[in-house]
């Protein structure tokens, strides 16, 4: 019986993918404590970024030559759209009451799904996002990663150790840290704090750039609707790490992939509740999970909201 | 002599509400000037307009001979303005040498910067102690130390302090007035907004009495100190 090691391999990969997105989440609230419930659609078009990019590509490109040049579109298509957003939609509505910027998020969210599947060529129905070929890797007795997941173990963490060190060691992380803390009195110290809140939605962009391509890669097609399922989800992430805390999201979003992957393999062993077992169930149990750690502890697992101490 | 703060006229409201109702005071360079007054007359208001946080609804304001109205706060800091806002408002979670680094944002001399952070560990010793500690470990007096320090490092012309005295010890509070004392013996020119008016008196070359958003009374320190409206209103007299 491999199972719980497999478990954990698959749900290590899909909760890489859920933190990559719940850190957009949680930069952009934690410095103008906006939900920007647009933030799936931000990873949708990273994906049809990286797409338009292999469709230019030579047919015959190596996939392997491909994803860096993919990733760059995604990213471009991404930050391009997160930071237009924050520009055109948040920033005029940074003094209305919170209801306002919220519903905007969600127009947005709607406008950006019509628009893709109006205008991309073929968007209608889901398009083909190209995939490694061969078989998956075996890392012991019958443990297995698959190929397309390779890459958002490796991506994300390596994503998340350049911010880590970016914003605790950088003068413009500092200003960052600052801005969240304390918008006002950052600007008394001379920081522009308008341009640390695009530079928090345009990381958010980039980083669902990469977890879009993740997502492609796995599952070999992408859709104008794929934002909103893993959207939610990521949100789910990052609530349940403490929403605020980049470091809280990734590890939202491990513990949500494993706990899905899980209720996958064994709630169907249990007696009794074979039939809420199983891949159909995966969504209930992740947020099952949510409400049962915003019931013990409401601040999230890494949660700072109560504390001003480090 | 032209002054390095000239405010005319200054009003601001919040919504409907007039809290700064026409305000006109100048600051010379190294000068302290004081603006003393009960809770609500307008002493912050005034403060957060001349830094920038605040649109002002009419009047002017020159700082180092030009306008500064309508220009955003992080410009205003660029020009030689800093602001140690009432309540201390230090970065808690960050350490004690990060909120000093961050009142150097703007300079890029980095050898500079690492001496101006040695000169308020001198200053205040207990913040070198503890450099590495976040800053919200640090007890209130601690904190008004750390945030009077952090805006000395952008290096101002007019360094703005806002009630630097607030929920003080004792002691504690005789220790930051004596350190504006020092501050001003070295040259600093400071707007010092006050609720203990004996204290912000008895250091300031010339004060303002605030009340409902209008200055009533002006006169040197000394004056005022002696006038017998500001001793029974504000120094507890009969």
């Amino acid at each position: 019986m491999h199972a719980l090691p497999q478990t954990l391999v698959s749900g290590l990969a899909l909760g890489a993918l859920y933190g990559l997105i719940a850190i957009g989440y949680t930069m952009v609230y934690g410095i103008v404590q906006l939900i920007n419930f647009a933030h799936g659609e931000i990873v949708m078009i990273g994906g049809f970024g990286a797409l338009t990019i292999h469709l230019w590509l030579p047919g015959d490109t190596p996939l392997a030559a491909a994803l860096p040049l993919m990733l760059i579109g995604g990213a471009i298509a991404s930050v391009a759209v997160a930071t237009a957003a924050e520009r055109f939609a948040y920033r005029p509505l940074r003094d209305a009451p919170r209801l306002a910027p919220l519903i905007t998020a969600i127009g947005l969210s709607i406008a950006l799904q019509q628009l893709v599947w109006a205008f991309y060529p073929d968007a209608k129905k889901s398009r083909g996002f190209p995939q490694f070929q061969g078989d998956s890797f075996e890392l012991a007795n019958n443990i297995h990663i698959q190929r397309d997941d390779l890459f958002v173990l490796i991506a994300a963490p390596l994503c998340m150790l350049a911010l880590g060190l970016f914003v605790a060691r950088s003068r413009t992380g500092r200003a960052m840290q600052a801005t969240a803390q304390d918008p006002d009195t950052a600007k008394l110290m001379g920081i522009n704090t308008d341009r640390i809140i695009v530079l928090a939605f345009a990381i958010g962009g980039a980083f669902a750039a990469v977890a879009a391509v993740a997502q492609g890669l796995r599952a070999g097609q992408i859709n104008f609707e794929m934002g909103f399922i893993l959207g939610l989800k990521a949100f789910t992430a990052a609530v349940l790490g403490g929403i605020g805390n980049i470091y809280g999201a990734m590890l939202g979003g491990v513990v949500l992939g494993i706990a899905e992957a899980a209720s996958t393999t064994y709630i169907q062993n249990i007696p009794g509740m074979h039939q809420l077992g199983g891949g159909g169930w995966k969504d209930v149990w992740a947020f099952v999970l949510l409400i049962l750690v915003l019931l013990i502890r409401p601040q999230g697992l890494l949660g700072e909201r109560v504390a001003d101490r480090a | 002599m032209t002054a390095l703060l000239e405010v005319e006229n200054l009003r601001v409201a919040y919504g409907k509400i007039e809290a700064v109702k026409g305000i006109t005071f100048t600051v010379e360079t190294g000068r302290i000037v004081t603006l003393i007054g009960t809770n609500g007359a307008g002493k912050t208001t005034t403060l957060r307009t001349l830094s920038g946080l605040i649109e002002p609804l009419g009047g002017t304001v020159r700082f180092d001979g030009r306008s500064i109205v309508g220009t955003p706060a992080h410009e205003i800091v660029a020009l030689g303005l800093a602001h140690s806002p009432e309540g201390r408002h230090i970065f808690p979670r960050l350490t004690i040498a990060e909120n000093l680094q961050l009142g150097a944002f703007l300079r890029k001399d980095t050898d500079g910067i690492g001496q101006d952070i040695q000169r308020a560990y001198e200053l205040f010793p207990i913040l070198g102690e503890r450099a590495k500690q976040a800053a919200g470990t640090l007890s209130g007096g601690e904190q008004q130390m750390l945030a009077m320090g952090r805006a000395l490092m952008s290096r101002p012309k007019l360094l703005m302090l806002d009630e630097p005295s607030m929920g003080l010890s004792p002691i504690m509070m005789q220790k930051i007035m004596e350190t504006i004392a020092e501050l001003k013996a070295t040259g600093t020119t400071i707007l010092l907004v006050e609720q203990n008016a004996q204290a912000a008196l008895s250091l300031a070359d010339s004060g303002h009495v605030m009340e409902v958003g209008k200055i009533v009374l002006s006169g040197s320190g000394a004056d005022l100190l002696h006038d017998e409206s500001v001793r029974k209103a504000y120094l507890g007299e009969d």
